[in-house]
C-alpha cells in the first residue's frame, strides 16, 4: 500500500491542461487564418469588381469583345464554399463570419448589377441564377448541391446565393424588387422565380443556354478525340460568341 | 442541442484520457530505474514449499500442457506440490487426468461442479506449504516463472505476486488484437505495482502467501471473477500485492469475436459490480492510489466508450445520410479536389490525435519491456483500429446487465 503522491497528481493535471491549452490555441489560431484567407479573397473580388465598375463606365468607347469577367464568378463561387465551411467549422453566430458572409452578399449583389449591365449593353449570353436560402430548409441543402453542380459543370454560369435572412439591407430590397416570398429555396432567373426544390434537370429545362453549352463541350471533346488541329480554332470561336 | 451535449463529453472524455495517459507515462519515467533493478537475475536465498492449484473444468485438450509446463518448472521437487481439481467436468478431462495418476507430485481430486471458486477453494483446504499458486487449466509456465515470481517474496511484505501473462501463439485476428492488449496490460500492471494499485490477481499463475487465505478467507463467487474480488479484497486488508514483469505465462485465449465477447462481458459485468460491492474504496484517501486513479479511470472509461461510440455511430450516419442525399441529387462525385482550407481543425481533432499519439507510445514501451526491442507489426494496427469499436459493445451489455441484475454466465 502507498500513500498518495498528490504532487504528482497536480502535475499531471498541469500537464493535461496545458495540452488542452495548446491544441485550443492552435486550432485557434489556424480558424482566424482561415478567416483572414477569405478576407484577403474578398479584397481581390472587390478591387476586380471595381475594376469591372470602371470598366463598364468606359463600355461606351469599348468593343464588347474586351470585356472579360468569366474568372471573376468562379472566384465567388470558390469564396462561397470557403465561407460556408467556415460557418459550419466555426459558431454560426462567430461576429468575425458574419460580417464577411454580408461582405459576400454584397460583392454578389455588385456582381450581379455590372453583370446585367454588360448584358445588356452587349447582348451576350451570360445566365444568372439567383438563390435564395435559409436556416432549417432540408431542401435547401439539396438545392444548395444542385446549384454547385451546375457550377462545375458550366463554369459560364452564374450563381448568387443570399441568405434569405441575413440582415442585409440590399438582400432586403432584392427580395421586394423581385416579390419573392419566405418560401424556400427560392431561384430568381430571368425574372421568373421558382419555389420548391429544382433538380439539374429542371434548371438545364428552364435555361435553354446551358444546353447550348453543353453541345458546344460535347463537339469540342469529340474534336479532341478525333485529334484534329483545328481544335483551338472551335474554342477561339467560342470566345467570340461569348 | 444533442451537438453541445456530444462536444462535451468528447472533451471530458478526451480531458480523462489524457490525463490518464500522461499519469501512466510519467510513472513510467519516474520509476524506470526501478524496473531496471528489477531485471537483474539473482539468485534465490532460499526455495519456501509451493503448491500450485489447477482448476478444470471440461479443458481436456489444455490440461495435460498445463501440468506438464508444471512438471518442468525449474524448482526443487521436494518443494513444489501440483494439486489438480476437477470441477465435475463432463467432457474428457478426467481420461486426460488419468495418465498423472502415478505422478507422485500431482495430486488429483474430483467433486461435483460448483463454479472455479468452489474448485480453488476445494485445493485449499488440501495446502500446507509457505506459498500457493493457482493455474487456470489453460496457461502454460515457462521453466524459469517460479524463480522469477519468488524473488519478490523477498520483501516480508508481500503477500501477493502476479505474473506477466502474454497469448499463447496468437493465429487469428481476434487472437492478434489481445496480443497486443495484454502487452498493455503487462507494461499497465507493472505500472500498477509502483503505484501499489493492483486490483486483479490473474488466474494464471498468481503465488500468495498461504497466509492471506487464512486471514481474509478463502475465494469467493464474486460475480464470476474471483481474481478481482480477492485483489480487492487483500487491498481492502492492506496486504501488499507486487508484479513480477518478467515472469512469463502464456494463456490460451478466445480464438473468435463470440468467444471473446462472452469472456469479456462476465469480465467487465464482475468489474462494475465488484467495484460496487468496494465502492468505499473510490475516493477514499486510506486506499490509496487504487481509489483515486485505478478504479475512477477504469469506471470513467466503461461510460466514456460507450457514449463516444454513440456520438461516433450517429454522427456517422449522419454523415452516410448526407451523402446519400448528395448522390440521389447530382449523382455520383467523380471530380477530386483537395485544399487545405476544408481541413477540419478542431481542438477535439488534435486532441484525439495527441491521445491516440500517446496510445502508440505507451504501447512501443510496453512492447520494448516484453520482447527486448519494438518492431512494427500488424496486430498494432488491428489494435488500434478495431479493439475501440468493438469493446463498448460488451461494455454496454454488461452495464445493461448490472442495471437489470441479470446473471452472465461463463460460456
Amino acid at each position: 500500500m502507498q500513500t498518495i503522491d498528490w504532487k504528482k497528481y497536480i502535475f499531471v493535471l498541469f500537464i493535461t491542461a496545458a495540452i488542452f491549452f495548446t491544441a485550443i490555441s492552435f486550432s485557434t489560431y489556424l480558424s482566424n487564418k482561415r478567416v483572414e484567407e477569405i478576407r484577403s479573397v474578398q479584397e481581390q473580388i472587390s478591387l476586380d469588381i471595381l475594376s469591372s465598375e470602371v470598366q463598364t463606365a468606359l463600355l461606351e468607347q469599348f468593343s464588347c469583345k474586351d470585356v472579360s469577367g468569366t474568372a471573376l464568378s468562379r472566384e465567388l463561387g470558390a469564396l462561397g464554399e470557403k465561407l460556408s465551411f467556415a460557418e459550419e467549422s466555426r459558431n454560426a453566430d462567430d461576429p468575425e463570419v458574419l460580417t464577411l458572409k454580408k461582405t459576400y452578399s454584397l460583392l454578389e449583389i455588385k456582381d450581379y448589377l455590372l453583370m446585367n449591365r454588360v448584358r445588356e449593353k452587349c447582348g451576350t449570353q451570360n445566365v444568372f441564377i439567383v438563390y435564395f436560402y435559409g436556416k432549417d430548409c432540408d431542401e435547401c441543402r439539396r438545392q444548395g448541391l444542385v446549384l454547385t453542380k451546375l457550377r462545375e459543370d458550366y463554369p459560364e454560369l452564374r450563381v448568387y446565393s443570399f441568405d434569405y435572412n441575413l440582415d442585409v439591407a440590399a438582400i432586403a430590397t432584392l427580395v421586394s424588387i423581385n416579390k419573392i416570398e419566405n418560401t424556400l429555396p427560392a431561384l430568381l432567373i430571368d425574372e421568373n422565380v421558382y419555389y420548391d426544390f429544382q433538380s439539374i434537370e429542371n434548371i438545364e429545362e428552364i435555361i435553354p443556354q446551358l444546353k447550348v453549352w453543353k453541345e458546344q463541350k460535347e463537339k469540342e471533346k469529340q474534336a479532341i478525340e478525333a485529334n484534329v488541329e483545328s481544335a483551338p480554332e472551335v474554342n477561339g470561336q467560342q470566345e467570340i460568341a461569348q | 442541442m444533442f451537438n453541445d451535449i456530444s462536444q462535451t463529453i468528447i472533451y471530458i472524455s478526451l480531458f480523462f484520457s489524457l490525463y490518464f495517459e500522461v499519469f501512466l507515462l510519467i510513472t513510467y519515467f519516474e520509476k524506470r530505474p526501478l524496473l531496471r533493478q528489477e531485471s537483474i537475475q539473482q539468485d534465490l536465498a532460499r526455495f519456501p514449499t509451493v503448491t500450485v492449484i489447477v482448476p478444470c473444468f471440461n479443458e481436456e485438450t489444455t490440461i495435460p500442457k498445463t501440468i506438464f509446463s508444471l512438471l518442468r518448472l525449474d524448482y526443487p521437487k521436494d518443494k513444489l506440490d501440483i494439486i489438480i481439481v476437477d470441477d465435475g467436468s463432463v467432457d474428457g478431462t478426467l481420461r486426460a487426468l488419468h495418465r498423472f495418476k502415478n505422478n507422485s507430485r500431482v495430486r488429483v481430486y474430483s467433486k461435483p461442479n460448483g463454479g472455479k471458486h468452489t474448485a480453488l477453494n476445494y485445493g485449499l483446504q488440501y495446502v500446507e506449504s509457505e506459498l500457493v499458486g493457482c493455474l487456470d487449466a489453460d496457461s502454460f509456465v515457462e521453466p524459469g516463472t517460479l524463480k522469477t515470481i519468488l524473488k519478490y517474496f523477498n520483501d516480508s511484505e508481500t503477500m501477493a505476486v502476479t505474473p506477466a501473462v502474454r497469448v499463447y501463439k496468437p493465429r487469428t485476428v481476434i487472437e492478434l488484437i489481445q496480443k497486443v492488449e495484454y502487452t498493455w496490460g503487462i507494461f499497465y500492471r507493472k505500472m500498477l505495482h509502483f503505484l501499489g494499485a493492483i486490483f486483479v490477481t490473474p488466474g494464471p499463475f498468481t503465488i500468495y502467501r498461504t497466509e492471506v487465505f487464512r486471514k481474509i478467507g478463502d475465494y469467493r463467487h464474486a460475480h464470476l471473477t474471483e481474481d478481482l474480488e480477492l485483489a480487492l479484497r487483500m487491498q481492502t486488508n492492506r496486504l501488499k500485492i507486487v508484479n513480477a514483469h518478467n515472469a512469463y505465462v502464456h494463456t490460451v485465449v478466445p480464438k473468435t469475436l463470440r468467444s471473446l465477447y462472452k469472456q469479456r462481458l462476465r469480465w467487465t459485468y464482475g468489474f462494475l459490480n465488484n467495484s460496487l460491492d468496494y465502492k468505499f474504496l473510490i475516493f477514499n484517501k486510506r486506499y490509496g492510489n487504487i481509489g483515486f486513479y485505478v478504479l475512477p479511470m477504469a469506471i470513467i472509461s466503461i461510460f466514456s466508450s460507450i457514449l463516444l461510440l454513440l456520438i461516433l455511430t450517429s454522427t456517422n450516419i449522419a454523415r452516410a445520410y448526407d451523402g446519400l442525399i448528395k448522390f440521389i441529387t447530382v449523382g455520383p462525385d467523380l471530380g477530386f479536389s483537395f485544399d487545405w482550407f476544408f481541413v477540419h481543425t478542431s481542438p477535439s481533432l488534435f486532441l484525439t490525435v495527441f491521445s491516440v499519439g500517446l496510445i502508440v507510445s505507451i504501447l512501443v514501451l510496453a512492447r520494448r519491456m516484453t520482447e527486448g526491442r519494438f518492431h512494427f507489426s500488424l496486430d498494432l494496427f488491428y489494435f488500434l483500429f478495431l479493439y475501440g469499436l468493438i469493446v463498448p459493445f460488451w461494455i454496454s451489455h454488461a452495464l445493461f446487465n448490472t442495471v437489470f441484475s441479470r446473471k452472465t454466465t461463463w460460456r
